[in-house]
């Protein structure tokens, strides 16, 4: 990775972020020195526990928060029945973050006069900043009976446009048996770095790249194009269908198998066709370093590249011309004493239709192949104590071959690093907040629309982070 | 020189406070097999994990304390009820290790077994570190649970005798084991908290384990802290294997296939984990 040149390209924002950040980072570190943490959210409430017993930071989860959630959110205690709460126990969650951001993005097309669309377009540097809203999250899980376990997730945009993140019941222990858990309905993948539960918030570091990227030519293809339903493909955005999964008593040992729509978990997109997601992990202790999670997973699924149309407007969930994808890697999750590391390569294959933007019903371009890429993330978590945590990412993405030969061979390529800090000030009174700080920069090679120069983006941001 | 002398005195007098107040956290240690628990890692997991209940002071004060019921216990007083000591002594550190990595069934304490091993003795040193008792007193030697007599009809009512009438425990658990004896509203723990018996009927295990040594262990050591007394000076050991069976005739059939379930589960989680079998002295 070539963060030199990044630093260098980016140096002044990179100076103001920096020292922004790190003003903060050393204001907080003192504040929060050897405080005692507590917290108690949704599920902190029923079982009076602290947040930080199942969240290394919230909301990142530590181990004893994945046992409880491969329980189907049971801690096994004798006190997982409703019949136990409180009558004033609240069992909904909301989050959002009130926030102050600053976004900047390099050479994005701009018509050269204003409010004439027939000029000819230039590339301009757009930046904008100020306070603003996350979306909010209004969730609420847990137990339908024993051994059935439930969650719904409304979530909204900032502007309060809502959809369902997810809905699914899960049977648990089927059998007996903890090695078969079923659920249905719409859920995260198993992944072992979950997006859904990481410390990033910004515009640009805010997403695993690897988890969304698509081939240049296809993210045009996919939202633009000739195909504009064609929803595309995300490995962190949750999906519809049914999964099956199991684990040891101590999670240490997971699988999971799941048959997917291929829609991208978007709502009345059946497009008639399947997905498949496969996830394992093992892991075992070190003596003075904590615990060592390693493990892998595939996801192969298909996107139609055709659409029956209607007066010319193609018709939702009519798709054919289906073609093929898949991602597959490895992952780990590493502890040493406070430090650890969140660390995934993925492969990436999208079949030449797909990743030339060519509906099957025609020809391929001259030259046209099937894309490939490769990439991997670092991301690295400093908890110093259970009310603050230091984050920051590495993530490159390098394409080993384009879609078509006549493309540079490092159209796409992608670069990010991110880092920031979260610091819980108080975890107490049956509710969680966290001061958020980040700074996140990226850098997309020759993806500009007019010059087909390298795109920056870099993302400031400073929030409330809270739920109750 | 008088300044050099006084400056002297008062950094060694500091100095001699700091180790005085710091050497119960420093000095605490736990020994688990080859595994040395240090006072110093596990408040950090204390803090994390347990201080909700128990509080930062280890005296069952946490800000959940007042919503829990039975209440956290007070690690000041150095007493606890699952140990495999005699009634009185304090525990050991596996009677410890294994209460942190079982919890204590139907009440708020859940089994931390997702914790590795070193961070479950490190929790062991720390919750030492809060009495002074374990640094004034030995544990004492482990009880050892004699081989089990066959839990035949004979047994069964042997059991059902000495349960009823002769140790009467149905004055407390009741003469269904349902935990409504006439004693029952009565009772109180060592803090003077109302406590309620066990009711045998209703759970699939118990507080301190869910085999039949562990109900044994119970009989003779005493739970302490509560109105649950040894019977080892009034009890044989084929009379407390007799109780033990008859105490296992409450559980419904349909319990027993969860405790079955359970033993189960509880095995391989012990196996995975590396839980040691009830007081071992490992």
């Amino acid at each position: 990775m070539k963060f030199c040149s990044l630093w260098i390209g980016k140096r002044s924002i990179f100076r103001f972020g920096a020292a922004t950040v790190l003003f903060f980072q050393v204001y907080l570190a003192f504040a929060a020195l050897n405080q005692p943490a507590y917290a108690i959210p949704a599920f902190a409430r029923k079982y009076n526990l602290p947040c930080s017993a199942c969240h290394e930071a919230w909301p990142k989860l530590n181990n004893f928060g994945q046992v409880f959630r491969d329980n189907g959110y049971q801690l096994d205690n004798g006190k997982d029945s409703p019949i136990w709460q409180s009558p004033t126990y609240w069992p909904v969650t909301f989050r959002i973050t009130p926030q102050w951001h600053r976004n900047s993005s390099s050479n994005q097309k701009v018509d050269s006069i204003p409010g004439n669309a027939t000029s000819p377009p230039i590339e301009k540097t757009i930046t904008s900043h100020g306070f603003d809203l996350s979306g909010v999250d209004i969730w609420t899980a847990g137990t339908l009976y024993k051994n059935i376990s439930f969650s719904v997730l409304p979530s909204s945009d900032s502007s309060g446009s809502f959809h369902f993140e997810n809905a699914w019941v899960r049977f648990d222990n089927l059998l007996g048996s903890r090695w078969a858990n079923v659920k249905f309905g719409k859920f995260e993948l198993d992944n072992m770095i979950s997006e859904k539960r990481f410390l990033f918030l910004s515009a640009d570091g805010g997403v695993y790249q690897l988890y969304h990227f698509l081939p240049t030519r296809e993210t045009t293809f996919v939202s633009g194009g000739a195909n504009p339903l064609n929803p595309g493909f995300g490995l962190g955005d949750n999906q519809f269908g049914v999964e099956l999964a199991g684990h040891s008593p101590n999670s240490y040992t997971r699988y999971s198998l799941a048959l997917l729509s291929s829609n991208d978990g978007n709502v009345s997109v059946p497009n008639s066709s399947y997905d498949g997601f496969a996830s394992v992990s093992h892991a075992f202790e070190i003596n003075g370093l904590g615990l060592e999670r390693i493990g892998a997973y595939a996801y192969f699924g298909e996107r139609p590249t055709n659409f029956n149309t209607a007066g010319g407007t193609p018709i939702t969930g009519a798709g054919s011309n289906n073609k093929s994808f898949y991602r597959a890697g490895l992952n780990s999750v590493l502890y040493a004493g406070p430090l650890d590391f969140s660390l995934l390569y993925l492969h990436g294959w999208e079949n030449a239709f797909l990743g030339t933007g060519t509906p099957g019903s025609v020809a391929l371009p001259t030259g046209a192949n099937a894309p490939t890429w490769n990439g991997g993330f670092v991301e690295t978590h400093y908890t110093y104590n259970p009310k603050l945590i230091f984050v920051q990412r590495n993530e490159f993405i390098r394409m080993s071959r384009q879609a078509l030969a006549s493309d540079p061979s490092d159209l796409g390529n992608l670069d990010a690093y991110s880092f920031g800090a979260r610091w819980y000030p108080f975890m107490f009174s049956r509710a969680g907040l966290a001061w958020h700080s980040e700074y996140a920069i990226v850098k997309s090679a020759k993806t500009s629309q007019v010059s087909g120069r390298d795109v920056w983006s870099s993302s400031v941001l400073f929030g409330l982070d809270f739920a109750f | 020189m008088a300044r050099t002398t006084a400056i002297a005195m008062r950094t060694t007098a500091w100095s001699c406070l700091f180790v005085f107040l710091a050497a119960p956290v420093f000095s605490q240690e736990s020994h688990i097999g080859n595994l040395t628990g240090e006072a110093t890692r596990g408040k950090k997991l204390y803090q994390r994990f347990c201080i909700g209940c128990h509080g930062e002071q280890g005296d069952g004060r946490g800000e959940n304390a007042v919503y829990v019921d039975p209440r956290p216990r007070d690690f000041t007083a150095g007493t606890f009820k699952c140990r495999s000591t005699p009634s009185g002594a304090i525990p050991l550190d596996a009677d410890l290790f294994n209460t942190i990595g079982r919890g204590l069934y139907s009440t708020a304490m859940p089994p931390w077994l997702p914790l590795t091993r070193q961070q479950r003795v490190d929790l062991v040193a720390y919750v030492k570190s809060f009495s002074s008792r374990f640094r004034e007193e030995k544990p004492g030697p482990p009880m050892e649970v004699p081989p089990e007599t066959p839990a035949s009809e004979d047994s069964i009512d042997r059991g059902r005798e000495l349960y009823q009438a002769t140790i009467k425990c149905a004055l407390c658990h009741g003469k269904e084991g349902r935990g409504d004896g006439p004693s029952a509203p009565t009772l109180t723990d060592s803090k003077g908290m109302p406590i309620q018996p066990y009711d045998f009927t209703a759970a699939s295990r118990f507080k301190c384990g869910q085999s039949n040594e562990d109900l044994y262990r119970v009989l003779m050591t005493g739970l302490d802290g509560s109105p649950m007394a040894s019977f080892s000076t009034s009890l044989k050991p084929e009379q407390a294997w007799d109780v033990v069976h008859y105490v296992r005739t409450f559980q419904p059939d349909t319990h027993a296939k969860v405790l079955n379930f359970h033993a189960k589960r509880h095995t391989e989680a012990n196996k995975e984990s590396g839980q040691l079998g009830f007081g071992s002295p490992k």
